[in-house]
């Protein structure tokens, strides 16, 4: 491979990482809204929430690229940035699956917890914002760092519209060389490699959550270890 | 936004099409996944180390990288090797291979979860090792974990439009094909939205049944 082309793979992989940053703080953004909305008191509120989520898990993330792409221009009447438009169906797709983790993390909160903030006359926010949510975040992490991962392999699709990210780069590199091994197992190694950095900062960021939790709470025994969400799907299956 | 009934009521033939290849995508990927899934987690409980830490490392590298450059990887690369298949063929292994990757994990918690108390019984009952497998461990593990498993199932319903990309007909490349001989957007876009809704949701039901008569 010739250095221009390398090139040509490092900006896809410049744009790959700038649509990973953008979506992942779209997504983390509609999840956290999402998902406390879906433990909200009134149900118009848990409905919508609960129907967006239905929507945007039940149909596929590229059908959802296609949508954003094709259908919103006409029917709007307003044209998106590639970047902003795969930002859009990707932080809204991921999204939703994030509200389920948010949730599930909520609801593993011990009701003692709400119980004791409502008993404190805490309002709603408070009780989220003080009780609830330093509770639940660390427990968030996992799955989150799952669905980071997830979210990077989904920033692929949006080469199928023609956005230079690093898989269209690679196509490009295939069409100049006309021989695929080489370059599609480059582009392999450097997802593995950006997955495998993800990971590695989810873990430390975890860590760090968890180390703020256990320091805030005066007494912890070891087994009051906190419920992991159900979102984690293998252990609900054995009762 | 303007909606042309017409254009709906031409997509549809090509919209059935479309969900036959999707189905059966899914259903044969499913299959693959499933038992390349349950080989993988076998061989991970071999004791050597040349064993398991090749099926690990390469487990891992496919899980984490995404199934479209695999896709692209094995469409283009092995035809270079002399191996040419069908794109519909190289789609579903592809998609069985990656998934195969997810339903690993599955399967070795759900092995794990099995009481250590059933494999003393199967020792104290003499039991060889195939037979402690086959009528013991395994009927109690994948009992457990159908319901993991069918979550897998609706999300590879959700990526079989990758395979578009490999120019397979399935949903989306018909609907792309369809828009694009027409100039209609919007129509078959939405009718193939609100498909993968609907398949999902009777997936999700056919998979709950499923759990119940398996569970209890």
């Amino acid at each position: 491979m010739t250095s221009g082309l390398w090139e040509l793979v490092l900006q896809g992989t410049w744009v790959t990482i700038q649509l990973l940053v953008l979506s992942a703080l779209l997504a983390t953004a509609v999840s956290f809204v999402v998902g406390v909305a879906r433990t909200h008191r009134l149900w118009i509120v848990r409905f919508l929430a609960g129907l967006y989520t239905e929507v945007f898990r039940g149909t596929s993330a590229l059908v959802m690229i296609f949508w954003v792409f094709f259908v919103l221009p006409p029917a709007f009447g307003w044209q998106l940035v590639p970047l902003w438009a795969g930002t859009l169906a990707l932080g809204l797709t991921y999204g939703a699956y994030g509200a389920e983790i948010v949730r599930g993390a909520l609801q593993a909160v011990s009701p003692a917890q709400q119980e004791a903030g409502i008993a404190l006359s805490f309002t709603p926010w408070q009780r989220l914002r003080l009780v609830l949510l330093p509770q639940a975040v660390p427990e968030m992490i996992p799955p989150f760092s799952n669905l980071l991962v997830e979210l990077l392999k989904g920033t692929a699709l949006v080469s199928i519209m023609g956005m230079g990210d690093l898989a269209f780069s690679g196509n490009l590199v295939r069409l100049a060389l006309q021989e695929s091994a080489e370059i599609y197992t480059y582009l392999l190694f450097i997802y593995f490699v950006i997955a495998f950095l993800l990971t590695r900062v989810m873990r430390g960021l975890e860590k760090k959550l968890k180390a703020g939790v256990v320091g805030r709470a005066p007494v912890r025994k070891a087994d009051a270890e906190p419920k992991r969400p159900e979102t984690a799907a293998v252990g609900g299956a054995a009762r | 936004m303007n909606w042309n009934g017409n254009a709906v009521s031409d997509f549809m033939p090509h919209f059935w099409d479309g969900l036959l290849v999707t189905l059966q995508v899914l259903v044969l990927g499913s299959l693959i996944s499933f038992v390349l899934g349950l080989v993988w987690a076998l061989l991970m409980r071999l004791p050597s180390r040349w064993v398991t830490w090749p099926v690990g490392a390469v487990t891992e590298f496919v899980r984490n990288t995404p199934l479209l450059v695999q896709l692209f990887f094995l469409f283009y690369v092995l035809p270079e090797w002399g191996l040419t298949f069908s794109p519909l063929t190289t789609g579903v292994f592809a998609i069985g291979l990656h998934y195969s990757t997810y339903t690993m994990q599955v399967y070795r918690a759900g092995i794990e979860a099995v009481p250590a108390g059933q494999w003393e019984a199967a020792t104290a009952l003499n039991l060889p090792l195939a037979r402690t497998w086959t009528a013991v461990i395994l009927p109690q593990a994948i009992r457990r974990v159908v319901p993991a498993l069918g979550n897998y199932v609706i999300s590879m319903l959700k990526d079989t439009p990758l395979l578009m990309a490999i120019t397979v007909l399935e949903m989306l490349g018909e609907a792309r094909l369809f828009s694009q001989a027409n100039f209609q957007f919007t129509e078959p876009l939405t009718v193939i939205g609100i498909a993968f809704i609907v398949v999902s949701y009777l997936a999700s039901l056919l998979l709950r049944a499923l759990e119940r008569r398996l569970v209890h």
